[in-house]
């Protein structure tokens, strides 16, 4: 599906690099976890992938393979072709991404209008379906309310909207789900399975709770630094990790039996 | 239980009892108006209702419940950006901090990590240059943030490294009470939990309290004194933590614990 080889960012405000030369593949239909130290350069992978780095800010090397393009080195209407339709992200922090002057529905519908033809009444009727399918109560009202009107956990909902309406092949979710009460979460971890079953598509799931990657991804990438320390079957990986910093992690995974003396 | 251990739990409670009220919030209900500047009755809605709690000097009080259910409002509320409509909030400390759910509401994005932490040092005026600089050098390792960034503005920082910079611009005010809007959910768990033995330190330096915002139970049950639940807009449990974890007696608390782990 997505091949990433060597991949390197350095930002030229910064002495060491963001990401220090990764290679990683998200195969056809999977869902890949991504964990890691925070800074440790998940996020800006991820925007690498999405082309959405600032340029004019970072050097760049390596190849990013969609269906046999190079994303690094393609030029910008290819790109915005190929990240409207076949790539869907959704961003860590939903208030920074989502337009503060358009209502939540707009938003929303906002891919479907640029890559298809679907008549307006279409795409209304789409959204609310997806606004639906993230468990948002009353769809209808969360269509007319800006996005400083929602809380937290309802703006990230409404992201994780936007990127699958347009039914993309690839997901990119960063955090998607640090603001929802775990049955929330629980219910767009089933929404994920399902479009990941029904729909074939392929994702790359960013998170620090190692419990919902464990549950949802079949295998798992972890990062320290920029460089990926450990790559393989999540199941293993959580039994018996190799790398120092996996085991580190792993073993700080809190529980409710390890209450610290204050 | 002999009389000695009687007369211990007695002082106990004594001592638990005795620590100076730091905020009470009492039969408190609120919301939002929608649509321009009229406040009627018609674009009026609640989403607190009747919301009844206090905390002690020195305590941390956690606070859950489903997304949408208001956690948020009443931290805006207790920092006075949202008016109650029904009773009253009474702060016995002066203004509270807070580090907000989004971080850039905490940190302006035009300027540098290093400026934002420094700023409110800078308008205490108690120290010099060299001082608040060093002030702020201390508090970034004490995030385990590297100095590295200093330079760098809100928007070049990594989700986590924004969230630590709100927490350290936060306590480098030196609070007696602080709000912490979902604090530690960007960070992976080796540095929450250093964190959250930041959280615990500084508390006993500064002997401050905590309204810790989760949906992490697990932590809530690791950092917190006392819990509040809320659901759809209204304190359906609170108590000791471990009252509220092991022995739950609302319907909602208990799916919600079993829906944790
Ligand atoms: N625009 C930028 N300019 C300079 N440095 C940047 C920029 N964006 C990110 N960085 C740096 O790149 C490194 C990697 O950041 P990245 O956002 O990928 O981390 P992350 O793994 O997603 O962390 P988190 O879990 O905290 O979200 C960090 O040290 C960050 O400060
Ligand atoms: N500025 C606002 N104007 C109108 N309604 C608002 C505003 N802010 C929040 N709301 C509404 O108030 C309700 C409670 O929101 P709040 O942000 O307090 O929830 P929360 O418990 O913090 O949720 P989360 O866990 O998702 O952050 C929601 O229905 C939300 O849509
Ligand atoms: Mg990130
Ligand atoms: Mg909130």
């Amino acid at each position: 599906m997505l091949e990433i080889r060597d991949l390197h960012v350095k930002f030229h405000t910064r002495e060491r690099e963001a990401v220090a030369g990764i290679s990683l593949t998200i195969r056809d239909g999977e869902i890949l976890g991504l964990v890691g130290e925070s800074g440790s350069g998940k996020t800006v992978t991820a925007m690498s992938i999405a082309g959405l780095l600032p340029r004019k800010q970072c050097r760049l090397s390596g190849e990013i393979l969609l269906g046999g393009k190079d994303l690094l080195h393609a030029d910008r209407s290819e790109l915005r072709k190929i990240h409207g339709n076949e790539i869907g992200v959704v961003f860590q922090e939903p208030m920074s991404s989502m337009d503060p002057l358009m209502k939540v529905g707009l938003q929303v519908g906002e891919t479907l209008r640029i890559h298809t033809d679907n008549s307006p009444e279409e795409r209304k009727k789409l959204v609310l379906a997806a606004l639906d399918d993230v468990e948002l109560p009353d769809p209808e009202a969360i269509y007319n309310k800006y996005p400083h009107e929602l809380s937290g956990g309802m703006q990230q909902r409404a992201m994780i909207a936007a990127a699958i309406a347009s039914r993309p092949k690839l997901l990119l979710l960063d955090e998607p789900t640090t603001a929802l009460d775990v049955t929330v979460q629980a219910q767009i971890l089933e929404l994920l399975k399902k479009l990941n079953r029904t729909h074939g598509i392929s994702m790359m799931f960013i998170s620090h709770n190692l419990n919902v990657v464990r549950k949802l991804c079949k295998r798992v990438a972890i990062m320290q630094r920029g460089e990926l320390v450990e790559t393989g079957d999540t199941e293993k990986i959580f039994t018996d990790p190799q790398h120092p910093y996996t085991q580190r992690l792993i073993s700080a995974i809190p529980t409710r039996t390890r209450k610290e003396p204050v | 239980m002999s009389e000695n251990e009687m007369n211990l739990q007695a002082e106990n409670e004594m001592n638990a009892k005795e620590a100076p009220l730091v905020l009470q919030v009492s039969h408190v209900s609120g919301g939002y108006y929608s649509g321009g500047i009229l406040k009627t009755k018609q674009n009026y809605r609640e989403v607190l209702h009747d919301i009844d709690f206090e905390i002690r000097q020195g305590e941390i009080m956690g606070l859950v419940g489903e997304s949408g259910t208001g956690k948020s409002t009443l931290a805006k509320m207790i920092l006075g950006l949202v008016q109650p409509e029904q009773g009253e909030i009474i702060h016995h400390t002066k203004r509270p901090q807070i580090v907000f759910q989004d971080p850039y509401s905490s940190l302006n994005p035009a300027y540098s990590v290093e400026w934002s932490i420094e700023e409110p040092l800078r308008v205490f005026g108690k120290y010099d240059a060299p001082e608040r600089k060093r002030r702020v050098r201390d508090m970034l390792k004490r995030v385990e943030l590297p100095e590295e960034i200093l330079e760098a503005k809100p928007t070049e920082l990594s989700g986590g490294q924004r969230q630590r910079v709100s927490i350290a611009a936060a306590l480098i005010r030196r609070p007696r009470f602080l709000i912490l809007d979902e604090p530690v959910s960007a960070l992976d768990v080796t540095i929450q939990a250093q964190i959250l033995r930041l959280l615990k330190d500084i508390r006993k330096e500064l002997d401050l309290s905590y309204l810790f915002i989760s949906h992490d139970l697990n932590v809530v049950y690791q950092l917190c004194d006392r819990v509040l639940v809320m659901k759809a807009g209204r304190l359906v449990e609170q108590g000791t933590i471990e009252e509220v974890y092991e022995n739950p007696k609302e319907e909602y608390t208990k799916n919600l614990l079993a829906a944790a782990d």
